[in-house]
């Protein structure tokens, strides 16, 4: 598997918070202005330092939210027992600082030369890096066929739902609500398995690592396990599968 | 000089000084990160090998579980920064491993089922600081942790601890694998907090 070059040295640089938005009671989007960001490619995380006061420091990586290009942010969900995402959640307000240093990761990350068409799959949060993709794809006028599935506990809390309501062309948006669904809903209700792929996914191509669709997967290790071996089985090949997993306090 | 972050303030207990390496939190679970899907090799079809010395070496999955193994008790560290104490292995040394080739090489480079590569000296190998491990917490090591076998070399960065390894190739001259490719660093020492290329 060739990569891309390696890097220069990785830099902490000093992060401003600019404007914040609640996408769900537990999800906040911050923009961040930082100076001399190097610029990513769309499915990168950046490493985000906190300090206290008192000189404690604490470090999480956090996948960036942002199309190359646009301002950087980043998506983060509240982990009631974690320490940085309330911090992040709750408290940053805009003017507050904190440090940053990425890019982060070059392999869960999609240009328009890969092609497709792709298969997005998401598990809660696990949108995030999705989400920049597709924005990265409808900035640089790909026709690239795509199809995202998302898995949501409910409808409250599906991130970004005022975006993916109204995707562009080209783009369909397949939703499944795993916990609880609106009154009328005609939607999957269940978790992503091998026979709601079946119905979704792009079928496989050609087994060739170089052809036929692409799928990233990104969400909490089990949805990611499984949704990654159920594109195996039907006839996806595993290099055509890439994957972004949320260890359970990973974030 | 970092900013301070106003308002952030410590929420977890501290580590026993000196067990945790810096920049690095203690947790209870055992996350899994990987680039793709699982590969899950029958064992029948499984072999591990050793390519690059006077004469390669190979054994199947039958011959590897004869060879003389070790239980250890470690902890492990993460580059996504969590580390886990007292994780129990069980696996085969690598001394005796590579005391079945005769090499004059300094680095190898570790392979996967799967197409994951990751990059090592030698000496960090040998002394009883390594194994083949197939055994966690008193079973069989599960195949999203890397089973049938992983490499286990606990005072690195846990990338170096190749899931689902297949073999070494010794090589003279040090080659990144995968994520060292994308930028992560070469040798990955947590104790020195080396994450990334330049760290």
């Amino acid at each position: 598997m060739a990569g891309t070059a390696v890097r220069g040295r990785l830099t902490w640089a000093t992060a401003t918070v600019g404007a914040v938005s609640d996408e769900t009671a537990q999800v906040r989007t911050l923009r961040l202005e930082v100076p001399d960001w190097p610029g990513h490619q769309a499915g990168q995380h950046l490493d985000v330092r906190l300090t206290a006061d008192d000189g404690y420091q604490a470090e999480r990586a956090y996948s960036i939210a942002a199309a190359p290009g646009e301002p950087l942010a980043i998506t983060v969900e509240r982990l009631d027992d974690g320490e940085v995402s309330p911090y992040l959640t709750q408290d940053a307000r805009p003017g507050d600082e904190f440090e940053v240093r990425g890019p982060v990761g070059g392999y869960f990350v999609w240009e328009p030369a890969f092609g497709g068409p792709l298969l997005l799959a998401a598990g809660g949060s696990g949108v995030v890096p999705l989400r920049a993709i597709l924005r990265h794809r409808a900035r640089t006028g790909s026709a690239v066929p795509v199809r995202l599935l998302y898995s949501s506990r409910s409808w409250q809390d599906v991130i970004y739902s005022s975006e993916l309501d109204f995707p562009p062309e080209g783009v369909q948006v397949i939703h499944t609500l795993t916990r609880s669904q609106p009154p009328a809903w005609t939607g999957y209700a269940r978790r992503v398995d091998r026979e709601m792929l079946a119905e979704v996914a792009w079928p496989a191509g050609a087994p060739s690592p170089s052809a036929g669709p692409l799928a990233y997967v990104c969400g909490p290790t089990s949805f990611v396990e499984s949704v990654a071996a159920s594109l195996v089985a039907l006839g996806y090949p595993a290099e055509r599968v890439k994957t972004e997993r949320f260890g359970a306090t990973g974030q | 000089m970092s900013p301070i972050s106003r308002g952030f303030r410590r929420r977890r207990e501290e580590a026993p000084a000196g067990r945790v390496p810096p920049g690095q939190y203690v947790t209870a679970d055992f996350p899994v990160l990987s680039a793709g899907p699982t590969p899950r090799t029958p064992l029948t079809e499984w072999s591990f090998s050793i390519a690059g010395g006077r004469e390669p070496k190979m054994w199947t999955w039958e011959q590897f579980r004869m060879l003389p193994t070790e239980t250890l008790t470690t902890d492990i560290h993460c580059v996504t920064r969590w580390s886990k104490l007292d994780t129990v292995w069980e696996g085969v040394s690598l001394d005796v491993l590579l005391g079945a080739v005769d090499y004059s090489a300094r680095y190898v480079l570790a392979f996967s089922d799967g197409g994951y590569t990751t990059n090592l000296p030698v000496a960090d190998l040998l002394g009883g600081k390594a194994w083949v491990a197939f055994g966690f917490g008193g079973a069989p090591l599960g195949a999203e942790h890397g089973g049938p076998a992983r490499l286990l070399v606990p005072h690195l960065y846990f990338w170096k601890s190749a899931k689902w390894v297949r073999g070494l190739r010794l090589r003279d001259t040090d080659e990144p694998g995968f994520w060292e490719n994308y930028g992560y660093h070469m040798y990955g020492d947590p104790w020195r907090e080396q994450r990334y290329a330049g760290d």
